[in-house]
């Protein structure tokens, strides 16, 4: 069935931006690569819903888009404040806190 | 064409409540003179908390579920929604404590002014408080009894983030020690939405699997045929999603150093909250939506529990920190409460549900009071959280000392406080379901927990004070009731928990 392509092209893209966050560096990057998850995790829903007929789907879509947007508010103003102190958004700077 | 579904508003008024005062406190922030802020701030995050915690009482007995079956209101969501609007109200009163800090709070004068600056500099003094906090616990409170109610994983997915995004901002406005604090957002936000990203994966392949999100659909789907490989997966990466905030270990990389970078009062917020929700939501996950499939997940569970008692224990042995050393020992005790989750049979039955519910109130309630006992320690640059400055505390504060006694001999599960009362509860119910290697595992792992507790205890009252060592804050009025009601049920749920018992035993019946 064809659908099943867009299922492996969501699942590879959702292991890109799993991979991504483990390995890239800078905050906004790695934020970055999890709103690619969310988009793939979107992709994954909407082939679905085409397979099962239903609206439910695209649904969920549109909630994870509006959650997508609240939380990019919320990440990028946090990122901000501490770029501002530290002139940096590397996570590997943030190194105040450990063991 | 989409319908309606018909909404029970007595049923939500818990949640209507709690959410209604954040809503109102956004609009406060914009209308209301700042000098006035806080006291209405205060007054409303009270209002709406306290009036969730007696209208969720009021509602005990409700075994139903409403908006289309999308929200369940049951026994164990009321009790968990009960214990969390609770908790919120005794940690908003921490929040609200104007007497230890020279500048009269605990939270940041502006949120938006770069840390080390000039201007910095000039409002560290200022009296002045970002009063945006409430409405967010506000908000934050109303996702967690949300996400405890929610009997479908979309409503599970949207208050997994209500409850997620306002303690990311909460965690990042302390007024000391700032870049600390900020540092402990940044980690606890990035980590967060990547767990949050897996969550949701699990959800849609759940949905392709079954083709609902309906709790109860799931379960009639079922683990047979075609989609097996689909719903294990999409299981396993719900599962991944809620440990993660349930803080288990090995998905507890965050909890330390959010634990210790956030401002007290958010930690104990935190500590003790968080947790109820996310384990509200991993009962009614595993038990309504793959009740008929435990044996697929029920080795993992195991697992994690055994890893999370161990490594909560063990690492909480090498610590230097209170905080960091009270956050290992969550992740301890998050072992311990799955522990009571795999205690909770095929169907329902069995006392695991009960004995999870008493555990979690047990837990918040403690870990409140540690906390605050911890907000009164300070010296000239924000709490004392070392250790060693807590060497000889006894003999500058001797009350101080007893209390913080009574807490951690509570987190220890020493008899006759209410630490004892949960984990009895918790591993009788595991036992009962034959799992006694996981307690056995567990009363060594209290052992060792137990040691660095103890160490503390040690530490206080027969340790030499250090020459220029912390004072001890006198509190404020909301401090001094956090503490008194913290202590009080400390005290009688060790020693009278027969009422509690009862109520929790009724309450532990899911719907559909």
């Amino acid at each position: 069935m064809t659908l099943t392509y867009y299922l492996v092209l969501a699942a590879i893209l959702f292991t890109i931006g799993a991979v991504g966050v483990l390995v890239r560096r800078n905050a906004i990057v790695v934020f970055m690569c999890v709103e690619l998850m969310l988009n793939a995790v979107n992709l994954t829903l909407i082939t679905f819903a085409r397979s099962t007929g239903t609206v439910d789907g695209q649904i969920m879509a549109l909630f994870v888009m509006v959650v997508a947007a609240a939380e990019v508010v919320v990440g990028l103003a946090i990122i901000m404040s501490i770029y501002r102190t530290r002139r940096s958004a590397s996570v590997d700077d943030a190194n105040l806190l450990k063991y | 064409m989409i319908e309606a579904p018909d909404l029970s508003y007595a049923a939500l008024a818990p949640l209507l409540f709690v959410l209604g005062a954040a809503c109102v406190g956004v609009l406060v922030e914009a209308f209301v003179p700042r000098d006035a802020r806080q006291p209405v701030q205060v007054a409303l995050a009270l209002v709406g908390t306290v009036g969730a915690l007696v209208t969720t009482l009021l509602l005990s007995g409700t075994h139903e579920t409403t908006a289309g079956g999308a929200l369940a209101v049951d026994g164990p969501a009321l009790f968990l929604q009960a214990t969390i609007a609770g908790l919120g109200a005794l940690s908003i009163l921490l929040f609200a404590e104007r007497g230890l800090d020279p500048a009269r709070s605990a939270f940041v004068a502006s949120a938006a002014v770069p840390a080390g600056s000039p201007r910095d500099r000039e409002l560290l003094t200022a009296t002045r408080v970002q009063t945006e906090v409430y409405p967010l616990a506000s908000f934050a409170i109303g996702g967690m009894m949300l996400f405890v109610a929610a009997n479908d994983l979309l409503v599970m997915f949207v208050a997994l983030e209500v409850l997620s995004l306002p303690l990311y901002l909460i965690c990042g406005l302390a007024r000391r020690r700032r870049l600390l604090s900020q540092e402990a957002a940044v980690k606890y936000f990035l980590l967060g939405a990547f767990a949050s990203a897996f969550f949701l994966y699990g959800l849609a392949l759940v949905y392709g699997a079954t083709g609902s999100i309906r709790l109860r659909d799931i379960r009639e789907a079922g683990l047979d045929g075609g989609g097996d490989t689909l719903l294990v997966l999409g299981l396993g990466l719900l599962i991944v999603g809620l440990l993660f905030k349930a803080s288990v270990a090995p998905f507890h990389t965050w909890t330390p150093d959010v634990y210790q970078g956030a401002p007290t009062p958010v930690t104990a917020f935190m500590a003790a909250c968080t947790k109820v929700a996310a384990f509200g939501a991993i009962l009614r996950l595993l038990y309504v939506a793959f009740g008929t499939a435990e044996w697929t997940w029920r080795p993992l569970v195991y697992a994690v529990a055994i890893v999370s008692m161990v490594v909560g224990a063990v690492l909480g042995l090498t610590q230097t920190d209170l905080k960091r050393m009270l956050a290992y020992s969550s992740v301890a005790h998050a072992g311990f409460l799955l522990t009571g989750v795999l205690g909770l049979g095929a169907g329902g039955e069995g006392s695991g549900l009960a004995g999870t519910m008493i555990y979690l109130l047990v837990y918040g309630l403690t870990t409140i009071g540690v906390f605050a006992v911890l907000t009164l320690v300070r010296d000239g640059d924000g709490e004392a959280s070392h250790l060693s400055q807590w060497a000889g505390l006894a003999a500058r504060s001797p009350l101080t000392a007893a209390v913080m006694t009574l807490f951690l001999l509570a987190l220890a599960g020493i008899p006759l406080t209410a630490g004892f009362t949960g984990k009895f509860a918790v591993f009788r119910a595991a036992i009962e379901q034959g799992a006694w290697p996981l307690v056995v595992v567990a009363l060594l792992a209290s052992a060792v927990a137990a040691f660095f507790y103890l160490r503390v205890i040690v530490l206080m009252y027969f340790s030499e004070p250090v020459a220029d060592g912390p004072t001890v804050g006198v509190p404020g009025v909301p401090t001094t009731v956090v503490l008194a009601i913290t202590a009080t049920a400390t005290v009688a749920l060790g020693v009278l928990p027969g009422a509690v018992l009862d109520l929790a035993g009724q309450a532990a019946r899911f719907v559909g």
